[in-house]
Order: C-alpha cells, then structure tokens, then sequence
C-alpha cells in the first residue's frame, strides 16, 4: 500500500514539474497553456488519490473529500485554459489592428 | 411538482457534493444536504433557463471511462513532447466544425477537447458551428478532427439531446 | 518509502513553483503573466496536499479548496478584465 502511494506521489510531483518546465521552455503563449492543463489533470490528480488512499488506510472509514478537489480542478482547468486562450487572441487581433492602422 | 423541483440532476449534485465536503454519511448531514439541494436549485431557478436531461447514461459513462484513459495516455505524450526539443513541435490552430448542436453538449465537448492534454479549445464561433483549437503537435489536421469526431463528439450527441 | 519520496517530491514542485515564478516575473506578455499565476495556485494546491501527507493531518483540504476556488475566479476576472476591459458588466 505504502509503495502504490508513493508512487502516487511521485507522478503527481513529476507531471506538476514537467507541466511548468514546458511553461519556461516552450516557445509562444499558446503552446505554454499545454503546460498547466496537464499539471493539473494527472498531476494534482494522482497527489490527490494517494492523500485520499493514505488517510482512508490510516484511519477508520473512507476519506473521499479530496474527491471534490479533483473534481472541481476537472470542471475549471478547462474554463479557466479556455477563457485565458480567449484573451490572448483578442489582444493578439487588437495590436495587429493598431499595426494596420499605423501603417 | 416542476415549480419546486426544477434541476433534479442539480439537487443530486449537491446534495453528494456536501456530503463529499463534510467527510460523513450521518443522518442530520445527509437531511442538511436535501434541504441545500432543494432550496438552491429553487432560489437560483433563474440562472438556469434549459432543462438538462441525460439520454442513455451508460453511454456517458463510457465516455468518462474512455476519456479518463486518454488523458492518461496523452500525458505521457505531451510529457515527452515537452521534454524533447522545440524543433519537433508542430503547434498549429485548427478549425473543428461542429455537429453537435445542445449548448451543454458543446461545452462538455471544448472541456473534454482542453482536459485531454495536446489540444486546448481556444474560441467559439458566434454562430455556435466551429470551434477553434490549438494544437501542440499535429501533423494531420485532418486525422486530429476525425480522431475528436469518432472517439468524443459521437457519444455525446448520443447522450446531449434537445428535450 | 514514503518518507524517502515526500522529501523529493517537495523538491521537485518547489523547483516547479520556482520556474513559475520566472515567467510570471519575466513572461513577455500579460497573457503569459495570468498563465503563471494560474499555474502557480495549482502547484500551490500539489505543495498543500503533499504538506497535509506530511503531517498527516487532513486539516488542510479547506485550504486547498479554498485556493482553488479562489484561483478560479481570480483567473477568471483578469481574463475577463483582459477581454473587456471591464469586470462586471
């Protein structure tokens, strides 16, 4: 049990690293946003399953309220990834309008 | 009955949602959260214009079941991608027509498109038609349509329909 | 084996909060900015679950709940302030 959480544990902390070494690395802001969906989703994921299979196995009955954690991340990473994308390409449109019009 | 009952679907929600924060299955919880899921749905029945109604929830669940293993899989991937050199990138935009038309249908297929790591959905059309999406690695355009087509869209239209 | 992972793990997510940290100062874009921030609660939340492993207390779930909720809207009302110019309409 000990082994399958800390290994658990290691992926959660693995994909959250790799997800902000792709947000330094990569090269323009929409392939950095490939970065925290992916933290999110199987990085605090699996964090949040080893928590949940640790203190179910310590103490007496089921611990599942990081269930809810997770699910929430689920439903807002992809809201929050979309909105920001949403941004990005009307500042993106504004200043190649501002250029058109200078020129 | 429909006047004080709006979003049964709602109310369940809840209802497990705070049963999940408190930790417990007790009784006065398990009545508190009845009561929450009744009064809620009641007192915010104006935000929620549409009625929601899931067709063939077995299918639904094997959406989830199929996009939990993919979002594993892809993972690892886009994990290699990220690792590897900039160069072997493909980033490019692609535009996905839509064929599914329930507005809760859509969202569920952009969140689905932004949760499976590799493509982000960036921006709906005005017209609801196309949906535009970033992809980090994608060679075929076309493959990446019919993939999402095939394997997310069709279950979807199965279980979103118009009621 | 836990107590031998816990520590790595903790190394590893502060290296991540750490590179965060260098896009959210340097990042060319405002976008990029909001993308860090954004990252940086989520981190937050893996650095406060693995904190509660630690200590083995289970107090801290409120609090990750609570940064998660707050860093959704948070990103959600700069987007919107990006988009619109404006929060609440």
């Amino acid at each position: 049990m000990e082994i399958l959480i800390a290994t658990l544990v290691f992926i959660g902390a693995f994909f959250t690293l790799v997800g902000s070494i792709g947000l330094v690395k990569l090269p323009d802001f929409f392939t950095r946003l490939h970065g925290p969906t992916k933290a999110t989703t199987l990085g605090v994921g699996a964090l949040l399953i080893a928590s949940s299979l640790y203190f179910s196995s310590q103490h007496e009955g089921l611990s599942l309220h990081e269930i809810l954690i997770t699910l929430f991340l689920f439903i807002t990473a992809p809201i929050s990834a979309h909105i920001m994308a949403k941004s990005a390409l009307h500042i993106k449109k504004n200043e190649e309008k501002k250029e058109r019009l200078d020129a | 009955m429909k006047k004080f009952f709006p979003h049964p679907l709602l109310s369940l929600a809840l209802l497990v949602a705070w049963l999940l924060l408190n930790n417990t299955l007790s009784f006065g919880h398990l009545l508190l959260g009845a009561f929450l899921g009744l009064i809620i749905p009641y007192m915010s029945a104006s935000f929620w214009p549409e009625h929601i109604c899931i067709k063939k929830p077995f299918v639904f669940l094997r959406f989830i079941a199929i996009l939990l293993y993919d979002i594993v899989v892809a993972n690892i991937t886009v994990a290699l991608q990220v690792l590897g050199e900039n160069k072997n990138l493909h980033p490019s935009f692609i535009t996905y027509p839509l064929s599914i038309q329930n507005q809760l249908g859509i969202s569920v297929l952009a969140s689905t498109i932004s949760l499976t790591p590799g493509t982000v959905s960036c921006d709906l059309s005005v017209d609801q038609s196309t949906l535009l999406i970033h992809a980090l690695s994608a060679q075929d355009k076309e493959k990446v349509i019919a993939h999402i087509h095939q394997r997310y869209e069709k279950p979807l239209m199965e279980v979103f329909v118009q009621c | 084996m836990l107590a031998f992972i816990l520590p790595l793990a903790f190394t590893m997510v502060t290296i991540a909060l750490l590179l965060n940290l260098y896009r959210l100062i340097l990042g060319p874009s405002v976008s990029d900015r909001i993308l860090a921030l954004d990252t940086l609660y989520i981190n937050a939340i893996a650095l406060f679950i693995m904190l509660s492993l630690y200590l083995e207390n289970s107090l801290y779930f409120e609090s990750a709940l609570l940064i998660a909720v707050m860093g959704f809207v948070s990103t959600l009302a700069l987007s919107k302030y990006l988009l619109r110019g404006d929060i609440i309409e």
